[in-house]
């Protein structure tokens, strides 16, 4: 098992809070402008905590559409994590069962990305807390500044910064990719079965996610199963 | 907002909550059949595949802030350099961009 602990963590999961940063800014000043209160725009990052998910749910509310509804659509958006808690829970070490339901809590797309393409073997379970903690602050704490400053960064640095959370993405691929063949494949053909589900339409993004990654994640280990018995 | 907006961040909350708990919590301890491993083993890779393409392109209206951003941060990373790197020099060679060029 991998011996790195909470702190390892916390350095682990920098990336994602300085991806989520010029996000959660931009949260915290929309919800300002669509009329929710300091309380209630940091609220849905403290309880919600879904990222693509919120910023839906401000244009829903905008426009005017029913609370069931935007909870509907919510659920929709973030089945996605059905396959990612499914697929980390071969990552972490055992551990009770409510302490893994509590952790769970923290398991977004780059939480799960930064933890299951960690090298070596199973993760300790403070080394997730740590990635999620501050993964989790940095969401939490700028939605509430952008609130709070109702301004946004200079135009030219929140440009620059929307590429972060995807170079992140990047940075953990590409080591992988290094080494493995498969990982090539892997992304490529979910990349490309995603870009097809966005260009036609067919599918919304959260489904689109879903369906390409299962899709992908099958088809390679039906072409490499195939390969280990010849 | 009135009332309705807290009971909607209960109904999210839940909602979102569920499909990352129950696979964390009711897969503990149970072995799964190694075909089923395998996917699972797969998901991480072809999951930044998908979250990747094509979004990386359009994180502007302006089509080159992603081509440029992609490639940079490619390059970066197989250059070898760790995650933060690639971050902060992909924001660092946008930022140069649309401050020189825009």
């Amino acid at each position: 098992m991998d011996d790195r602990g909470f702190f390892s963590g916390i350095k682990a999961g920098t990336s994602i809070a300085v991806g989520y940063f010029p996000i959660a800014l931009t949260f915290g000043l929309l919800a300002k402008t669509t009329g929710l209160s300091l309380i209630e725009a940091t609220a849905m990052s403290i309880f919600v905590y879904a990222g693509a998910a919120q910023y839906i749910s401000l244009s829903l509310i905008a426009a005017g559409v029913s609370p069931l509804l935007i909870v509907l659509n919510t659920f929709v958006v973030n089945i996605r994590h059905f396959l990612m808690t499914a697929s980390l829970n071969e990552k972490m070490q055992p551990e009770k069962k409510w302490i893994k339901a509590l952790y769970a809590f923290g398991v977004t797309d780059e939480s799960f990305s930064v933890l299951a393409t960690q090298k070596g073997g199973k993760l300790r379970t403070s080394f997730g807390i740590g990635v999620i903690v501050v993964a989790y602050g940095s969401w939490v704490v700028f939605t509430a500044v952008g609130h709070l400053i109702g301004a946004n960064l200079p135009h030219f640095l929140q440009a620059a910064m929307s590429i972060a959370l995807y170079a992140m993405f990047v940075g953990l691929l590409v080591p992988s990719m290094r080494e493995n063949r498969k990982v090539v494949s892997l992304a490529l053909i979910a990349g490309l079965i995603n870009s097809f589900f966005y260009f036609t339409g067919w599918l919304s993004t959260g489904w689109a996610i879903l369906v390409s990654t299962l899709a992908s994640a099958i088809l390679i280990e039906i072409i490499s199963s195939k390969g280990r018995r010849v | 907002m009135g009332a309705w907006y807290w009971w909607m961040i209960i109904g999210m909350a839940i909602v979102t909550y569920l499909p990352r708990a129950i696979p964390l919590a009711f897969l503990e301890g149970r072995e799964l059949p190694p075909a089923i491993q395998n996917v699972l083993r797969n998901i991480p890779y072809a999951v930044l595949g998908a979250l990747i393409f094509p979004a990386i392109f359009f994180v502007q209206e302006n089509i080159w802030f992603g081509i440029i951003g992609a490639a940079a941060a490619f390059g970066i990373a197989f250059a070898g350099a760790n995650v933060m790197t690639v971050v902060l020099g992909s924001i660092a060679v946008l930022a140069v961009y649309s401050v020189w060029f825009l």
